[in-house]
């Protein structure tokens, strides 16, 4: 319900932005035309943080190099499935069931007599592309299943023995994640039927971060920073949390105890506003970490290209600066992306203890609310 | 692609592979990884309490050995103590049984002697006496032999007599 409201609230503005666009369509291409003879480093590094149809490898404009990926479509007139590369980098329509061309990023509906973007008809689009973001989410998932099946594989033939190799690197962090996440926030005695769920997040958020980290294929993918992902992992944790919740943690939601009626009427809605809000949170702290880290990288490099336009010896001058500055920002994004994936996991974990709570202790809610400050 | 508008394919595809990721590791990988960790923790546990066990059991049986040691030095002081008492004891026995008999032998020598002594006396005597008399018998027959030595013996027995 509350994906819903975010999906409408998010389109909003992009709808607007896209009315403006079709309004002028000409003059637009025109204008971008002139532009790209100039940097723009907003649009670079938006190009570079987003989802996009090809996975870019090199080079700029039209001498790019990069893979195209496949572009599935579904509209009422049923599946489309295509390669990206058909659209020269945005230069070409593609006919099949419609008219396909890119625009922006974006697939839609095209009228190449008019020139104009079909509104109608794109709206029936849906895009279930296998986008750089899906393409990369696939290669960190390939790249966990090898890891842990391995080890997994290791602890079988190393039985009772110490760890070695991938093992060995491995297992302080499950082990991490098991006494230092789950145990605490869940309880001893109920922690490990959430263990496979905190483990897999945890990992995922944390292999995805770091091989965004990696600047060329197959790394380099904004993946965590993207709202889509982010939504989905929080989505699973407040799917869990439904699943597993109890009566008592119900009732602390619709009918706080020990609370008077006048109060609860306010008490109840921000209660149950709070089981949205959490999860929530979640998506949001974690896109926009991972995605302003991206942005600063990017933005650090851009100076380099803003000043060389001006002069190239001050190009040169700030590069250097540059350079120490991502350097340093590169170290910090290595803790932050582990940190992330700790505090997604820890704070999941802690939403499934909550919700699992049997609740013996009268001011049990009191700590409920020390958690939200997080 | 705008950056905070959720894009529905993206969302479709995270939440499939997600699922099947969070399968395939839950039955492939944290099942076993989880499983043996906790086991050779346990293990490890096992294997500590039972090092601490076997050093309980060193110290005791240690203390034990001490103790031991202790108890059957005792007993070898006691029997040597024991084993000096009746050597000291039958050496005491030994010399005053010694004493004893030797005293006895020497009474009964100096019985013998006495009585050997006492015969052999009054065997001496009744010899002297028998002599005496056969000498006293000589002598009488010599001295009565003729008148003149009677008259002799007489005077003379009156001279002592009258000396008297």
């Amino acid at each position: 319900m509350l994906f819903v409201a975010i999906t409408t609230f998010a389109y909003e503005p992009m709808d607007n932005q896209q009315h403006l666009n079709a309004a002028a369509p000409n003059e637009h291409s025109e204008k971008e035309h002139v532009e790209s003879t100039t940097f723009d480093a907003g649009k670079m590094i938006l190009e570079h943080v987003a989802d996009s149809h090809d996975w870019h490898m090199w080079g700029e404009g039209d001498h790019a190099v990069s893979i195209p990926l496949p572009i599935i479509i579904y509209s009422d007139k049923g599946f489309d499935v295509f390669s990206s590369s058909r659209f020269h980098h945005g230069h070409a329509s593609f006919q099949s069931k419609y008219n396909y061309r890119l625009h922006e990023g974006n697939v839609v509906v095209f009228d190449d007599l008019t020139g104009n973007i079909d509104e109608e008809a794109t709206a029936k689009l849906t895009d279930f592309s296998l986008t750089k973001n899906v393409a990369s989410m696939l290669v960190t998932m390939l790249l966990m299943l090898w890891v842990f099946i391995t080890v997994a594989k290791a602890y079988k033939n190393n039985q009772g023995k110490a760890p070695r190799g991938l093992q060995s690197f491995v297992e302080p962090l499950i082990i991490f994640v098991r006494d230092d996440v789950a145990k605490p926030s869940i309880g001893d005695k109920r922690y490990e039927k959430f263990m496979p769920f905190l483990l897999t997040v945890f990992f995922f958020i944390m292999f995805s971060n770091y091989l965004g980290l990696i600047p060329v294929f197959p790394g380099g993918v904004n993946l965590t920073g993207s709202i889509s992902i982010a939504m989905v992992l929080a989505g699973f944790t407040l799917l869990i949390t439904f699943v597993v919740a109890n009566k008592h943690y119900w009732r602390h939601v619709f009918a706080m105890p020990g609370v008077p009626i006048p109060v609860l009427i306010i008490l109840t809605p921000i209660e149950i506003l709070g089981v949205f809000l959490r999860p929530f949170v979640l998506m949001i702290r974690l896109f926009a970490n991972i995605t302003a880290g991206h942005i600063i990288a990017l933005a650090f490099f851009s100076l380099i290209f803003i000043f060389g336009e001006m002069n190239t010896g001050l190009g040169f001058g700030v590069s250097i600066f540059s350079l120490v500055f991502t350097v340093f920002m590169g170290f910090l994004e290595l803790l932050v992306a582990f940190l992330q994936a700790y505090v997604f996991t820890l704070l999941s974990a802690i939403y499934f203890g909550s919700a699992i709570d049997e609740g013996h202790d009268v001011h049990n809610h009191v700590d409920d609310h020390a958690v939200e400050k997080h | 692609m705008e950056l905070v508008k959720p894009s529905i394919g993206l969302i479709f595809w995270m939440a499939v592979s997600f699922s099947i990721i969070l399968f395939l590791l839950k039955k492939f990988a944290w099942k076993p990884i989880l499983g043996m960790i906790k086991e050779r923790e346990q293990s490890i546990e096992n294997a500590l309490a039972a090092a601490e066990n076997a050093k309980e059991e060193m110290k005791a049986l240690q203390s034990n050995n001490e103790r031991i040691l202790v108890e059957a030095r005792a007993e070898r002081d006691q029997l040597l103590k024991d084993a000096r008492e009746i050597r000291e004891k039958m050496i005491a026995d030994a010399k005053g049984l010694a004493t004893k008999e030797g005293e006895r032998l020497l009474t009964i020598a100096r019985d013998n002697i006495q009585n050997e002594k006492m015969a052999a006396i009054t065997e001496l005597k009744n010899q002297v006496a028998t002599l005496s008399i056969e000498i006293a018998e000589k002598i009488l027959k010599s001295e009565l032999s003729s008148d003149e030595k009677q008259k002799t013996l007489v005077n003379t027995l009156l001279k002592d007599v009258n000396l008297n």
